[in-house]
This record gives C-alpha cells, structure tokens and sequence, in this order.
C-alpha cells in the first residue's frame, strides 16, 4: 500500500530493545489503587460509592457526568477506606480527587459484572448506537496518551460519513514498546477490536499503521488480519512524530486535515492499538477498562519490562517490580521522551493514558544549558507542520503573541521535534506550549469581558423593560381611577 | 531527582552542539589551508595566526564587556572560524596589521556590535575583507606569485617573520595580478580571452592551485573536497552551494556560448577567486542565510548571480565577498516572506479544502439514499 510523506520530523535513537524484547508480564496486585475521578480529557466522574463500601471489581466507581467523560470503575474487588485528594501523574504535582482502594487480593467479580446489559453478546448483531454506549460505559478512552473518551470520537461517525479506520500502531516514542508487544501477543484480540469499531463507525477499511521497526508487530497483524479484506497493515517509515494524529493520516492516506477541522471532517478517524484491545475485551468479555500495559524503560530502570497494570497502582510499585533504580535517575517521566511528563516523584498512580514509566539516566537526557540562536533553521526543517520555530519563539519571548500567531503558534502541535534538534538547545516547545497557554487565558479573559457585557446590557434592558411595565402599569391604573371617578360622579345621579 | 522547576519536553536531545559543528568546519578547511601554507609559506602562516587571534582576543573583550560568560561562547569555535576565513581571503603576504585590523574588525564591528552570536547580519569576514579592501587597495591586491615552502628563494621562518612585520623588500619582483585581476584588466584594454589567457596564465597548473591569489583561492579543488565533507557529514545542506554555483556555472555558460572571446567559461568562474570558499564555507554561515530550505536556494542563486555580474561588468575584478554581503542585507526579508506552508492550510495562510474525490467508495455510499 503506498504510503506518503509528511514534511520534517526527527529520528531519535529508539531504545526500544531492552523493553521490546520482554513478554507483557502481569503486575502482581498492589495493596491500595489510587483510583483518579479525571483519567481523561473532560469533566472528572461523579462518585458512586461512599467510603467503607466493599465494592467488585469491574463495579462502577464513579459515572460520566456531562457530554464528555468517562465513568471509573474498581480495578479489583475490596474496600472504599478514602475519597480525597492524592497526588496527580502530573510535573505541577497538584492533586485530583481520587478513590482509594483497599485491594481483598481476591478479584471478585460481580454476579451482572460491570453492566445489567453487558453479557457478551454478537457486536455485530447490536445497533451502531449501543455497541458505543457499551464503549463509552466501560470507560475507554484513547490510550495512546491523549485520553479523548472513544465514545465521543465514535459517536462522531454519526453525523459525518466515515470512509476510513486508522489504527495508530506507530508509537512513535523511543522507549516505548507496549503497542509493539500487544501486536505481537494479542493480534487476534486488537483485530476483533477493530472490527467492532468498523461495524460502529459504519467504516470501509481499516488500516493498521505499524512503523518499520516493529517487524514481528507487522507479521504478527499481517497474520491476524488475514481473513478480514477491509483490514490492511499499512508499514509507515520510522519517523517521529509518526503517530501524531494528522501526521499519521497524511502518512497512510496523503490527506491533511484542513486547519482548524477535525479528521472526521475528511472521514477519517483514528484509534490506537491500545484502544481497540480495550473495545476488544469491554464488547467480547464485558470487561471495563480496568488495566492498560505500560512499558518500564530508561537507562536508570535495572530491569526494563512490559506490564499490565491495574489502574490506579503506583508507579513506585512498577519500578519496584523492574528491579528498582540502576543508578539514581535524573528525570522520571510518564510516557515517552519527546512528549512525556516529568513526574513529581514515583508516588503517582498509573492512570488510563499512562503507556510508559521511564526513567532516564544523566547521559541520556543530553541535557546542556541553552545558547542564542544561531538561526540554522533546523527547526524549521524538522517542523512536520512547515511552522518556523525559529521567529515564533524570539515573539513568545517578547510577549508578541499576535505576531506568533501569524506565523501559526495555533498549528503547533507540541510535539518537540524543534527543541530535539537545537543545536543551541533553546526550549523552543515550551514557549509554544507557554503562548498557548497566554492565548488561552486572553480567549478566557474576553470571553468573561463579553459575559459580563452581556449581562449587563440585559440587566440595563430588564430594568427598563421593568419600568416601562410600572409606568404602563401606573398610567393603566390612572385611567381606571378616571373612569372610576368619572363613573361615580355619574352613579349617584343615577342610584339616587 | 530534580524536582525544582517544571522541566518540559523533550527530555533527550540530538548529538550535535555548535562546537561540534565548528570542529567540522575546522577540519573541512585543513586541506586547503595546509595547501596553501605550503605555497605561501611562513608569512602566510603567520597571517592566520594573527587574525585568528586577534579575532578571538576581540571576541574576549567584548564577550567581557557585555558582561557574558566567557567559556560557553569561546568554545562555540566561532571567532577561530571567522579569523580563519578572514585570513583566507587576504594576500597572503600582507603585512600584520592588516590581519589585526581585519580581526579586530570582524569580531567588533561586523559580530558584537549588532548583539553577538547569532544577532549578526552580515558575515563578520566578509565584511571585514570588504571594508580592508575599500579602506586599503594597494595592500589587498598584491598578490604574491607562488614559493612553495623549500624552493630556492622562499623565505625561511625569520625571513617570513621580516615579510609580515616590517613589509617585502622588493614588492614587484614578487608579485603580479591574481588570475581574475589580470583577466579584467586585459578586458579594460580592448583584449580577448585568447590574448589574455597565454603565457603563465594558459598553465593547466592554475586549476590545481599554482597561481597568484589569497590561500581560499588557490586551492579551490581542495576546498571543493571539504565542502564535500561537510555535505556528507550533514554540517551544511546543499541548497545554498548547489544553487549558489549553479547559478554561476549557467550564466558563464550561457555567455560564454555568445561570445566566448569576452567571457570566460564555466571552470574559470567556478575555481577563480573566492566561488569555492564562499560557496561552502562563507555562504553557508547560518546566521546570516535564510533558515527555509526555499529561502536558502534563492539566497544561494542571489549570491551567484551577483558574483557573476560583479565580476562581468563590475569595477571589481572578484565579486563574491559583495554578492554574500548583499544577500546577507536581503536574508530578513527572504525569511519574511518565503516561509514553508503550513500543515492543512494553502501558502496564503487559509485553510485546506477537502479533496471529496480522493475516496470514490466513500463519495458512491453518499449517494445512495
């Protein structure tokens, strides 16, 4: 299948060997689970249980509230002893209302698992509608680390006409190797997964998009597809951002996303490998999404593995697992090292859109204090959005954040291709990320300015409205009197 | 850990630092430099000393003055590289003063000036050369006749010392007109190609490097090999030196196929004066070219063409210092208009209109009811 290319991008060393060689083993079960209410991109869930509850696993925790969320549900069976606040995977370390768990070691399940409805039943015998909302019940939502619910991205296939399934199995990210090892060990799985989401998005093809450095994912979703003729495993060159969502439907389909549109808009939506195990197991075995596998990596982890983890573990526990620290680590990061997050400290929990823990030694983070720019245009050459770093971030740094918008700060899709080759190693994606922030916090600013506008000016209209209704009222009021005095002066002669 | 501040992404980062990028281009230059020692000998040695140091030592003070850390800036390389090239396009016998002044110059005038590193608009030794070659034409056109390092008649070490600090003692025995000069002379004179290009001017050694000129002119095949080298080792891109001599090689083409007695060819142009140097080595200097891949190829032929023009009907008989200087002026406002379309919009900054077409099953199900 021909696949196109998508302009700039780097090639980071990938170290994904160390972990890509080990089988996904599972995490023996942790004493407590930090079960966070906003695992997800929208409004966080609504507990449903209180604290001392003894609760299943699979049972629901707390629902979606609003138009986009995701319900939690216990990652195993025991008891509620907190609803509070606990440290967020998240570098400002600020805390998200979380549902502790104290785990019975003994995963019981519910008699009506997670669902009164929810016993494994033919996908493709279910209305479109109902299959998505047994998606969106279960709690799935995009696993790659963007954390959209998969719901809400489906129910997109409504009101658009879908021609086109991406599956992202670019995982682009050095170190991470979890997409990798779930193609190679539950091919059939992520196929049957993906079948269910064509039969709901109502799709012609799928095509699994796979980089050329995972052959034995490649064969392996080769193998599975087999059967399926609307399935193709689409082989993308190893490049970052690869599995940025408009690079990789550029890459397999030769469309961009026209600015300021969605994909659907084109008719394409794209899932992750990840995504689409997880619509696999909720739809086939009316198992919410209660664990995900993250990949242990990093030069300071003794032992790198590929773990299913319950949602809601700490990530000191992974690390432990691993064999605990090699050499004391300079950053520790969730996910990967171009978009990860640093992490406060290892007392964080794992949450749906974790897909790596890794743990970066001294030597690896190349980490040297930032020099003026030399204007080499590198970044401007690596930019897969054709934006020019280069005279956006001296404009940032000036406060000119209408000039950086000119030259398309809105386009930028913080993927950090531009500060990896820097030869002067100015941190030119955090001040995109930093004029993002302001332009959001200026489109706040007027929006509250125009609110309050309005506000007023109904207030000023009510008020007026108000005393032409009392004036009207008072000259109403008037004439009757009139009428009324003209009556009596009249009435007398007449009664008498 | 460090938990101090928030620390963004992304946390590795690629090899390359620009003192590594520097060390290339040091290396890249050995061959013709080496070269041209050999030619020119001690004097010629003693000329990249003193500009060299005399631009890193400016470099120093001004790197003081502002107040900047000296460690971080000195070993970027960028200052030995610029009293590099500077040196290379002088005489190769010109006495000290006019290495210092050109030095001290670069670093001042032509660097820190307009706010150091990378705040630049021209290329520091480039101007430099210009301003010693306006302010001072005797000195910047004598031009010494080759003496290989050994031959009867080179100067020994103190003699090379005697040239460069107190001056040539019989000038005119040594020197004459570089190859470009000698032609735009013959030219002024009413001469042809075929009457010009006799003597030791018809000598096929002239490509290899025997012949008068600063040490970046001799050795131009040497040169050619290093900005290979970098090409290779991903130093420069090809787009500034490919369009750059491109350019020239088809317009000495072109008239050079109308009248072949007035205008040399395309490998007179090309191994002439300072084509190589300023090619690889001078136009290719980041700060002061355009950083769009467009940008750079239209600043490369802009510096072709007017290198070639210069040298044609100019008053000048080499012309590249002045195109890169000129290109150098107009690299704002390449970067200002040339830039590279943006993801999912048209060049005019607007959204992309969705082709429907491309996928004809989805366009076939639309229709039916």
């Amino acid at each position: 299948m021909k696949v196109f290319r998508f302009r700039g991008g780097v090639h980071p060393e990938s170290h994904k060997t160390p972990s890509a060689t080990k089988a996904i083993e599972d995490l023996p079960l942790p004493e407590r689970l930090y079960v966070p209410l906003q695992q997800h991109i929208g409004a966080p869930a609504k507990p449903e249980v209180a604290i001392g509850q003894r609760v299943y696993k699979g049972q629901l925790l707390a629902h979606s509230q609003g138009m986009i969320s995701a319900p939690v549900h216990a990652p195993s069976s025991g008891t509620i002893v907190d609803i509070g606040e606990f440290t967020a995977p998240h570098p400002s370390g600020l805390w998200v209302r979380t549902i502790t768990l104290e785990t019975d070691g003994k995963n019981r399940c519910g008699k009506n698992r997670w669902h009164e409805s929810a016993k494994p039943t033919d996908p493709f015998k279910m209305a479109q509608q109902e299959v998505a909302a047994r998606i969106g019940a279960a709690g799935i939502v995009g696993m790659g680390g963007a954390t959209f619910p998969a719901a809400v991205k489906l129910a997109l296939g409504k009101e658009r006409r879908i021609h086109t399934l991406i599956i992202n199995g670019g995982e682009c990210e050095p170190y991470l190797t979890c997409d990798d090892r779930l193609m190679r060990e539950r091919a059939h799985q992520a196929v049957d997964g993906i079948r269910i989401m064509l039969h709901v998005l109502q799709a012609d093809q799928a095509l699994i998009a796979i980089e050329d450095n995972k052959p034995a994912a490649i064969a392996s979703m080769r193998a599975a597809r087999r059967r399926h003729a609307n399935l193709h495993v689409v082989v993308v060159p190893s490049r970052y951002p690869m599995g940025s969502e408009k690079q990789m439907i550029q890459s397999v389909t030769g469309i961009e996303v026209p600015a300021g549109q969605r994909s659907a808009d084109i008719g394409v939506i794209v899932h992750n490998v990840g995504t689409v195990y997880a619509v696999h197991r909720a739809i086939r075995l009316g198992r919410p999404l209660l664990s995900r596998v993250v990949t242990v990596g990093g030069g300071a982890v003794r032992e790198p593995k590929n773990l299913e983890v319950p949602l809601g573990t700490l990530v000191e526990d992974l690390l432990e697992f691993c064999g605990g620290y090699s050499e004391p680590p300079a950053r520790l990061l969730m996910g990967g090292p171009m978009m990860g997050q640093v992490l406060p400290h290892s007392r964080v929990p794992i949450v749906k859109g974790s897909n790596g823990v890794i743990a970066l030694s001294t030597a690896e983070i190349r980490s040297r204090p930032a020099m003026p720019c030399i204007r080499c245009g590198r970044c401007v050459a690596a930019c897969p959005c054709g934006l020019m770093p280069v005279e956006m971030a001296p404009r940032i740094r000036n406060g000119d954040l209408d000039s950086a918008m000119e030259y398309g700060l809105g386009d930028c899709i913080s993927c950090g291709s531009c500060s990896y080759v820097c030869p002067s190693n100015i941190p030119l994606v955090q001040y995109f990320n930093y004029g993002k922030g302001m332009l959001a916090d200026r489109r706040e600013a007027q929006r509250k300015t125009e609110a309050t506008r309005r506000l007023a000016q109904e207030r000023r209209n009510r008020l007026e409205r108000e005393a032409r209704a009392r004036a009207k009222a008072a000259a109403q009021r008037k004439a009757e009197k009139a009428t009324d005095e003209a009556r009596e002066k009249n009435s007398p002669e007449v009664s008498v | 850990m460090s938990n101090a501040a928030i620390i963004g992404g992304p946390h590795t980062h690629e090899r390359a630092s620009v003192g590594h990028t520097m060390g290339m281009v040091v290396l890249a230059l050995a061959p013709a430099v080496a070269f041209g020692i050999h030619l020119y000998g001690w004097p010629a040695l003693n000329l990249l000393v003193i500009t060299v140091l005399s631009a890193v030592i400016s470099e120093t003070a001004c790197l003081g003055l502002a107040g900047k850390p000296l460690r971080p800036y000195l070993l970027d390389g960028s200052a030995v590289i610029a009293g590099l090239l500077l040196g290379l396009t002088l005489p190769p016998w010109s006495p000290w003063w006019i290495g210092v002044v050109g030095g001290v110059f670069a670093m001042v005038v032509g660097k820190h000036v307009f706010g150091g590193l990378g705040q630049n608009v021209f290329n520091p030794a480039m101007l430099a050369r210009t301003a010693l070659l306006i302010s001072f034409p005797l000195e910047m056109t004598t031009w010494i006749t080759p003496l290989p390092l050994g031959s009867p008649g080179a100067p020994d070490f103190l003699e090379g010392l005697r040239i460069t600090f107190v001056g040539i003692a019989d000038i005119d025995a040594v020197s004459g007109a570089s190859l470009l000069g000698h032609v735009k002379t013959a030219f002024t004179q009413g001469k042809t190609l075929s009457d010009v290009m006799t003597g030791e001017y018809a000598d096929p050694s002239l490509a290899l490097g025997f012949v008068r000129g600063s040490l970046g002119e001799t050795s131009a095949l040497l040169l050619l090999l290093g900005g290979l080298f970098l090409l290779a080792r991903r130093v420069i891109n090809w787009h500034i030196p490919v369009s750059m001599l491109g350019t020239v090689a088809v317009l000495a083409a072109l008239f050079h196929f109308i009248d072949p007695e007035h205008y040399p060819g395309v490998e007179f142009h090309l191994l002439s004066g300072g084509m190589m140097l300023g090619a690889f080595f001078i136009a290719t200097d980041m700060v002061t070219s355009p950083s769009t891949r467009a940008g750079q190829i239209l600043f490369g032929a802009g510096c072709g063409a007017l290198a070639y023009i210069i040298r044609t009907w100019g008053g000048y008989p080499e012309g590249v210092a002045f195109a890169v200087l000129l290109m150098n002026a107009a690299t704002p406002l390449i970067d200002h208009h040339m830039r590279p379309r943006v993801y999912g919009r048209r060049r005019d900054g607007t959204p992309l209109q969705p082709a429907p077409n491309k996928w004809p099953s989805a366009n076939r199900k639309e229709r039916e009811p």
